[in-house]
């Protein structure tokens, strides 16, 4: 069982809500990070702790387009295609990853590493272009920049690249705040 | 160099300043909730805000003080309050900031509107894709319950606030209010019909109110410095108080700049993004976020307000400004917007879901020189079909770009369409068949 070993968070997360069904996403989102994708099983799971029966929580779960219904790479890539994006260049980067990682939109590397997604916006649009990469957020791109990502996280799984607490722009110099 | 006063930012733009509740109360946090806890009625809270003309900065821009006025008095209870953190407008990310660098003024904000409207929880609903702002805010709420900010019988005023953080699953709709409250009760996030309104029947079915992020981070300010100091700043009596505007796209200095409402965009564009990011002259923007139809550089000297902004035939919106250089396709800008819309419309309502479908694939036809002389009189009829047809105000929204486009620079949806008129003769296209000429070909091969 996958929430066996997560009892306590499960708990938690129902003792958030007057009512059962509210911890629906909280579930699937927690099943996804244990799997990496919501499995059969972990619908039926879910079904069984929100007393609803499967194909409810399976209905709800293809709503929302974070949810993997089947299993992806270990390195979800997401390049945001919005026009916000697309104006400073996210088109040509996502070409380049898909020429070299070798595969199209949609599609995982054989060696189950990369899965890469064009996505509707991330909400980081005045650092594009940009994507995100499981939880992480990687901004500012280069296609220079994303051949390093892509080194490091095959390497040694984790890039430094990665964004940290947003502040855009870093501090306004030419602004004297009251 | 022109200067703005801040309110928001003010904070997170000290040296050192990390955000913490060390930091936080350092600066004068949690001082505005310890003044209001059990002191000041929560109907002179509520007046309050209203007298301080505070409005909705997710998009709408309803009167905040308005809006929790609504929930009945007398009600048994229990209350709700949601803070909409489903940021996900193209073109807006300043909640995003608002969380992660300084999350504490957000919640103090949620207590002070939880005491307000006599809620004893708040959900934070953050979309999915902000974990990190997730992560933050769970800390800098577990740091408040230690204080004792939040929790139970707070400062001993007998007051009890619980907030929770509520991480969705990546859905756009989700950040239109009963489409939010939908999510939550865990369900498709498909928005509601309304009446009923979520202050009578919200979450739950019991009264509740919804409010941006950065609404309710506005809320201690104007506790600390009085509604009339608020409602001095930009543009009274209408539109008053700050913004937090995310300015993208072509320009030199993409990011968020607060400015009074009554800043121009050329303030914005100009003084602030440092103007266009290369030689090329500004072709068009777009006054706040995807849903507002697209302007002019003829409006650049347009104000930030809701109104100027309505009058000038747009809106303002979430207040993200994404700025596009001539050379810039419209109709391709045009056609990337419906993608996101078509991608994102819940389904729920037959003019939306069929009509953002129609219309990308008239544009991605008129983009790939096949376009064909009658489309834009059927892209508008769409249009119209669309509009104020839908339970939610999505309709609206994603009808914008292709109208204000079209308005605006309908010329260049004509010379696609002529270039493909001049094409038909020399494109070779697989033969659409009547049903008697098919027959006929299936009897010449049997």
């Amino acid at each position: 069982m996958i929430f066996d070993k997560h009892q306590e968070t499960v708990d938690d997360i129902l003792s958030r809500y007057p009512v059962r069904r509210s911890a629906m996403l909280p579930l699937l989102n927690l099943a996804q990070r244990e799997e990496g994708y919501v499995s059969q099983a972990a619908i039926r799971e879910i079904a069984g702790i929100l007393d609803l029966t499967p194909p409810q929580v399976f209905e709800t779960a293809t709503f929302y387009t974070m949810l993997n219904l089947k299993p992806i790479g270990k390195f979800h890539i997401q390049v945001c295609r919005s026009l916000m994006c697309a104006l400073v260049g996210a088109d040509p980067l996502i070409e380049w990853l898909r020429t070299h990682l070798g595969i199209g939109v949609g599609q995982t590397t054989d060696d189950k590493l990369f899965t890469l997604s064009a996505v509707e916006c991330l909400g980081s649009c005045g650092t594009g272009p940009m994507m995100q990469i499981n939880d992480d957020y990687y901004e500012r791109l280069t296609e220079e920049k994303v051949g390093l990502i892509v080194r490091d996280l095959r390497e040694t799984g984790d890039s430094a690249m990665k964004s940290g607490p947003f502040m855009v722009p870093e501090r306004s110099k030419d602004v004297v705040s009251s | 160099m022109k200067t703005f006063e801040k309110i928001l930012l003010t904070n997170m733009e000290r040296p050192g300043y990390t955000g913490s509740l060390s930091d936080y109360e350092g600066t004068g946090g949690y001082k505005a909730l310890k003044t209001v806890l059990g002191n000041v009625p929560p109907n002179d809270l509520i007046e309050m805000v209203k007298k301080s003309g505070l409005r909705g900065r997710g998009g709408a821009g309803f009167p905040t003080g308005v809006k929790w006025g609504f929930i009945p008095k007398d009600h048994p209870g229990p209350r709700y309050l949601c803070c909409n953190a489903d940021e996900s407008e193209p073109g807006t990310f300043k909640d995003r900031q608002l969380m992660e660098r300084d999350p504490h003024q957000i919640l103090e904000g949620i207590a002070i509107s939880c005491y307000a409207i006599g809620a004893q929880t708040a959900y934070i609903y953050i979309r999915g894709e902000f974990r990190l702002a997730a992560k933050i805010l769970e800390r800098a709420i577990t740091e408040a319950y230690q204080a004792g900010h939040l929790g139970s019988d707070i400062y001993g005023s007998g007051i009890t606030v619980h907030v929770y953080v509520h991480v969705g699953a990546g859905a756009y709709i989700c950040g239109e209010e009963t489409a939010l409250l939908e999510s939550l009760e865990g369900k498709r996030g498909k928005p509601r019909t309304k009446p009923p309104f979520p202050a009578t029947h919200g979450l739950y079915q019991k009264p509740t109110v919804v409010n941006n992020v950065e609404t309710l981070a506005n809320v201690p300010h104007i506790v600390n410095r009085g509604a009339d100091w608020f409602a001095s700043i930009g543009a009274p009596p209408k539109s008053t108080g700050t913004r937090v505007f995310c300015l993208s796209g072509h320009v030199k200095r993409p990011g968020n700049y607060e400015l009074p409402v009554n800043a121009t965009f050329r303030d914005l564009i100009y003084e602030l993004g440092g103007g266009m990011r290369s030689d090329k002259p500004l072709k068009a923007f777009i006054p706040g976020g995807a849903s507002a139809p697209f302007l002019t550089p003829d409006h650049v000297d347009v104000q930030l307000d809701f109104e100027s902004v309505a009058l000038a035939g747009s809106m303002s919106g979430s207040g993200g400004i994404t700025v596009m250089e001539e050379g810039t396709s419209m109709v391709w800008a045009a056609l990337r917007l419906m993608e996101f819309f078509y991608h994102e419309s819940c389904g729920k309502c037959t003019p939306c879901r069929e009509g953002s479908s129609w219309i990308v694939q008239i544009l991605q036809r008129i983009m790939n020189k096949q376009g064909r002389p009658d489309d834009l009189r059927t892209l508008t009829e769409i249009c119209e079909n669309i509009g104020g047809r839908t339970v939610c105000a999505f309709g609206d929204a994603e009808i914008a770009p292709v109208q204000s486009t079209l308005k605006y620079w309908r010329n260049e949806y004509e010379a696609l369409i002529e270039e493909a008129e001049a094409l038909k003769g020399s494109r070779k296209e697989i033969p659409v068949l009547s049903v008697a000429q098919a027959r006929e070909v299936e009897g010449s091969l049997s």
